[in-house]
């Protein structure tokens, strides 16, 4: 009993010592961000492990590009990751809460793009969505008559006849995720514009009428795409909202439906055909250039041809690569310095 | 007179006999009723462990077995065109030849072993089968390039030799093999092309690629690039680092605690409120142990995220509690007659608790010790707090490198977008994960039922 007394004792000294022991540098890159990213960060954090022997495999987490973002901008040091991977541009705001924590030299690199996808169960109809159509499915108000009534559409088809006769179901990304702003950019909004709202709204009304959505059919997921398909597997007649990459690792159980008429391929995003499609980001935090081993490298190695090229390691994994030449300009602003 | 008596005495007697009687039914029926919801409720309860063991088993144990692929490689020097490995004679000091060395290594890592992989592949396609390169690489693991490469860092002398490997098939090519995606479904619903499934099939067929065991599981780390040599090793040692740090720190801190206000502390207002918030710690939900550790290990005290040292001692928190509450159970559980004798003999307070109380709790103690511990190696939702599900590919050295812990790496395997292959994945990592609960709470009862015996 007597040595385990003291070896409580020595154990309680040595955390109350290892306090100070920790201001050593660490020694791995530390990742965290975009769950759409995450799977592409992780594949070159693996390959940067294989072929650079000196330095330790960085360590990808997720969280959401906000959670990201924002574990990013919590301040300098070793406690604090040293790229956020964002699959949206950061934020005015996000800047500035950078900037009060410390963080003033956040070098942005944009490395290939994403499509979003609608998809639904492979055993259900198939859907040629438009923007309106989908905004008119999920706005809590719409425009009928010239005049804003409660949502009065319970099934596809009642928004429009060419839709199969199912009930609107809907499994959309939460707000951590940066999936959202572009669905509510290039889908909800674009959609409400089309839709035409009633004369006379102030600019409030009217945001609020495109961004409002209907509590009863839409379901916000906060988690990965696995539970939105989760969700699509227990209720066969949800139409899921998942990136492009997710969808073609799972062909065998969903189904695709076209936006505009256009089928979501990387063909067709890399061309700018597909409507709702993003480009990808990580943001590194300049000043733990040249104090944690290896980040400069792992910036050149995720941007050489073999990873994000064309026919890269990436593209595999589902990435739509993005064109040689604006991969040469993202790698020289990363190289000059800050780019605020 | 003294027969009315009598038979008034009798009427009475056979009225309280019929009222027995008649309540008797009522009470045996009672008591059937809840000796049949007790038998029920047991029966549902197994019945749900066994729904659970079933299903898990039964979509986890397909994963234990894995397509490999048995290749003979030809280490070609015409593409291996790098100059042959340093040696440390040759240079002047250690640091010239390690750097050397980097430079090599670095030249072998810049390589295409895709192309000895693809030939060595191509000479098992069966004649006349038309498949192309990208579509021949979908069989192999994406990993199989760098197998190749650390054999030959390992032996530069296989440079111009044929040697048999071994390499793990990839998942989509495992998942068409198994038959976890529908085969019958159409070429636009499949992830292989056809010439690929193919080629596999001919490959099932003349041996090339058989089941084995998958060790992969066991001794590798968790891997995105290659999803097929995932495993669960990385996430096991986290685990086993954790439960190091709160055995340290949790059993010693919790005993003595337990003692000191047990035997040693005056009963006073102070004791008493000390006592109520350790039983209202046990009761805190473990997300707020996260918080709390967030908070101060690592924006506080600045220790690493993704450590397992944050995550034993955010467990210890956990765990403290419980020890502390069971330890004061088993010494009150002790007979006064022991204590009293001890100190009748001339035994100081510190002598009765060391030498006679303590010896006969050990095995509740102990116990409640590796049952606290069970406790924490399942524990998941503190640990995302705290950075611990972040996507590792390395062995954690020390408890200060980063690592994930097994419960976390199911939650991260169960998010993986490869459905087919991970969720059997998944039901075997819950099995592993199951099987180390069952190992700790089996030693638990051995070693109760031993040291029970003893004193």
């Amino acid at each position: 009993m007597k040595t385990a007394l003291l070896a409580s004792a020595a154990a309680v000294a040595l955390v109350a010592g290892s306090t100070a022991a920790f201001a050593q540098t660490r020694d791995t890159i530390q990742i965290a961000g975009s769950s759409t990213v995450l799977p592409f960060a992780s594949i070159v954090a693996e390959e940067f492990g294989a072929v650079f022997p000196e330095f330790n495999t960085p360590v990808v987490g997720s969280g959401g590009t906000g959670g990201g973002l924002s574990q990013f901008c919590a301040g300098v040091g070793d406690n604090t990751i040293d790229i956020a991977n964002a699959s949206r541009q950061i934020r005015d705001g996000e800047r500035e809460a950078c900037a009060s924590n410390g963080v003033t030299d956040i070098r942005e690199i944009q490395f290939g793009y994403d499509g979003i996808v609608f998809a639904s169960a492979a055993s259900g109809p198939d859907f040629a969505l438009t923007p309106v159509q989908v905004y008119k499915a999920v706005a809590a108000k719409v425009p009928v008559d010239g005049e804003l009534v409660d949502n009065p559409y319970t099934s596809w088809s009642e928004i429009d006849p060419s839709l199969p006769d199912q009930p609107i179901m809907l499994a959309i990304p939460g707000s951590n995720h940066g999936t959202r702003e572009v669905f509510q950019e290039r889908v909800v909004d674009a959609g409400c514009e089309e839709a035409g709202l009633p004369e006379g709204l102030s600019e409030e009304e009217a945001e609020a009428a495109c961004t409002t959505y209907r509590q009863d059919v839409v379901t916000e997921i906060s988690g990965d795409y696995t539970e939105t398909l989760a969700r699509l597997n227990s209720d066969p007649n949800t139409v899921g909202v998942f990136g492009l990459s997710f969808y073609e690792q799972n062909t065998d159980t969903l189904k695709v439906a076209t936006v505009d008429g256009v089928t979501p391929t990387k063909a067709t995003v890399a061309a700018g055909e597909y409507p709702v499609s993003r480009p990808l980001f990580f943001y590194v935090k300049g000043q733990h250039i040249g104090v944690i081993p290896g980040l400069e490298d792992y910036v050149a190695f995720f941007l050489s041809e073999a990873i994000s090229g064309e026919g890269g390691t990436l593209e595999a994994a589902g990435l739509i690569p993005q064109p040689a030449e604006k991969t040469e300009e993202v790698l020289a602003a990363f190289e000059a310095g800050p780019t605020q | 007179m003294a027969t009315d008596h009598i038979t008034a005495a009798r009427e009475i007697s056979q009225e309280r006999t019929r009222l027995v009687r008649s309540g008797l039914r009522r009470r045996h029926r009672n008591e059937a009723i809840f000796r049949g919801l007790g038998i029920a409720a047991i029966a549902l309860a197994l019945g749900f462990v066994a729904l659970l063991f079933v299903d898990m088993t039964r979509k986890g144990i397909p994963a234990f077995v894995q397509s490999n692929l048995h290749l003979e490689v030809f280490f070609d020097p015409a593409i291996i065109d790098v100059g042959p490995a340093p040696v440390a004679s040759e240079f002047a000091s250690p640091a010239q030849y390690q750097a050397a060395d980097l430079r090599w290594r670095r030249e072998l890592a810049l390589l295409n072993w895709n192309r000895i992989l693809e030939a060595s592949l191509m000479a098992k396609v069966p004649a006349g089968t038309e498949i192309s390169s990208r579509e021949l690489l979908s069989i192999p693991e994406t990993n199989a390039r760098h197998q190749l490469r650390e054999m030959f860092v390992a032996n530069p002398d296989l440079l111009g030799r044929t040697v048999p490997v071994d390499i793990l098939a990839s998942a989509n090519a495992d998942n068409w093999v198994k038959g976890n995606i529908n085969r019958s479904l159409g070429d636009a619903q499949q992830q292989l092309s056809p010439a690929a499934r193919t080629v596999i099939d001919a490959f099932e067929a003349d041996g090339t690629i058989t089941n084995g065991f998958a060790w992969a599981l066991f001794t590798n780390t968790d891997s995105r690039a290659a999803p097929a040599s995932a495993g669960l090793l990385g996430a096991f040692v986290g685990s086993l680092y954790m439960m190091l740090i709160v055995i340290v720190l949790a059993v010693p801190i919790g005993v003595a605690a337990a003692i000191y206000l047990e035997e040693f502390a005056p009963k006073s207002r102070l004791t008493d409120f000390i006592e109520v918030n350790i039983n209202n710690l046990a009761a805190v939900p473990s997300i707020v142990f996260g918080l709390l550790g967030a908070a101060v290990f690592i924006n506080y005290m600045h220790l690493p995220i993704s450590a397992p040292l944050v995550g034993g001692l955010v467990l210890t928190l956990m765990t403290l509690p419980t020890i502390i509450i069971a330890t004061r159970g088993a010494l009150l559980g002790v007979s006064p007659a022991l204590r009293q004798a001890a100190l009748g003999m001339g035994a100081s307070k510190t002598q009765m608790v060391f030498h006679h109380v303590l010896p006969v709790t050990l095995p509740s103690i102990l116990t409640a010790t590796i049952l606290g511990v069970a406790h924490a190696l399942g524990e998941t939702a503190p640990l995302l707090l705290i950075g611990m599900k972040a996507f590792v590919a390395q062995v954690p050295a020390t408890p200060l490198d980063q690592a994930t812990a097994l419960p976390v790496q199911i939650y991260l395997w169960q998010g993986n977008e490869n459905r087919n292959f991970f969720e059997p994945r998944t039901a075997a990592a819950i099995m592993v994960l199951l099987g180390v609960m069952i190992v700790l709470n089996g030693t638990a009862i051995y070693l109760r039922s031993r040291l029970e015996k003893r004193v």
